[in-house]
């Protein structure tokens, strides 16, 4: 189950660029998940869940937004679902220059995050 | 302040940025990665044994890392050979990644290895996904297993490099249809090289050795369709 180290990576990422930015706890991750991703959701959520234990995603929600795969004949010019498994011959001219056009995403889209507002800077006291 | 901040961030991003290193480096010291994926009993060992000893008999300096989850027996017999054999315990992951491999090889790896082949953790799925810096990603699958497994596993079958058909000897006590076959692969992965291989009969080990040195010689590999970058890298 490679999920746990998906989540594991994902939640490394996030990390990574929280801190970046200074914030501290992130409520929120949105995920695009091809269908020919290789990716079980049922199996990534819950490793998700154990992966932000202890860290700053601790308790975030993941969101994870089905990518179809489509593919498109570089011949003809057809577009098509691939479905799953995966057409990947061009179904109307049957050539096999077909050229994958989505469907192996694996990406973090966005974070919803709290940041701490800017402190204010005391130059001087007087 | 609560913020929504657009990331668009690849999650296998570091184990290819990874990987790609692990390429570059190992291509400048003369190395070239083959890495062997199949479900546990394909027989991937039995023929890697063979794909060694002939290699040393050609005189092509080669060595072989083999991961699984537990035992090491796998390297007792690829040591058989003669080759320099490194036995990988992944402790129960199931699948390797290039900063393990890379981190495997340094202080092992012989200077002058032309070839080495990465004989991965016996598993259809998640080792899919890992780019390992291979020049050559083989995917293998006995007659035994059915000719429906490149649907079962498109993932691996549609990123293959090359395909190959192991223990063809017995491909008719098991009734294998050829033919079934090579219309699955071609359906998840258009224009793959599927080659027939049989460990006791000595089919193909030359085959396959041979196309191993010529994608380390830079001879161009096959392009999944499944590989395709624009699907990977647009934001």
């Amino acid at each position: 189950m490679h999920e746990m180290s998906i989540a594991m990576a994902v939640v490394e990422q996030v990390t990574a660029a929280a801190l970046d930015a200074g914030a501290d706890s992130v409520q929120q991750v949105r995920l695009e998940v091809g269908e020919l991703a290789g990716v079980v959701p049922e199996a990534l959520a819950f490793s998700f869940e154990l992966a932000c234990g202890g860290t700053a995603l601790e308790g975030a929600e993941l969101i994870a937004e089905p990518v179809p795969g489509r593919a498109r004949c570089d011949d003809c010019r057809t577009e098509w679902p691939t479905g799953m498994p995966p057409k990947l011959w061009c179904p109307s001219c049957s050539a096999s220059s077909a050229r994958l056009l989505s469907g192996r995403e694996l990406r973090i889209v966005s974070v919803r995050w709290t940041e701490e507002p800017e402190p204010v800077r005391v130059l001087e006291e007087c | 302040m609560c913020r929504v901040v657009d990331l668009q961030q690849a999650v296998l991003a570091r184990n290819d940025e990874h990987a790609d290193l692990l390429r570059a480096d190992l291509a400048a010291r003369g190395t070239t990665v083959v890495n062997l994926l199949s479900s546990p009993g394909s027989g991937k060992t039995a023929l890697l044994e063979l794909e060694l000893a002939m290699a040393r008999e050609r005189g092509v300096p080669v060595a072989a890392l083999t991961a699984d989850l537990a035992t090491e027996n796998d390297a007792v017999r690829l040591a058989r050979s003669g080759a320099p054999v490194k036995q990988v315990l992944t402790d129960g992951l199931c699948h390797l990644e290039a900063r393990m491999l890379a981190g495997h090889l340094d202080g092992w790896l012989p200077e002058a290895t032309r070839l080495l082949f990465v004989e991965n953790v016996g598993n259809l799925v998640c080792p899919a996904s890992y780019d390992l810096g291979e020049a050559l990603r083989v995917v293998l699958a006995s007659v035994t297993e059915g000719e429906d497994k490149p649907l079962k596993y498109p993932t691996a079958f549609g990123l293959a490099h090359l395909v190959v058909v192991t223990k063809t000897d017995i491909a008719r006590a098991v009734d294998f249809d050829e033919g079934a076959f090579r219309v699955n692969v071609a359906q998840v992965n258009p224009g793959v090289e599927v080659l027939l291989t049989s460990a006791r009969a000595g089919q193909g080990v030359g085959a396959l050795l041979d196309r191993a040195l010529a994608a380390g010689d830079g001879e161009p590999v096959h392009r999944p369709v499944m590989a395709a970058s624009s699907a990977h890298h647009h934001s």
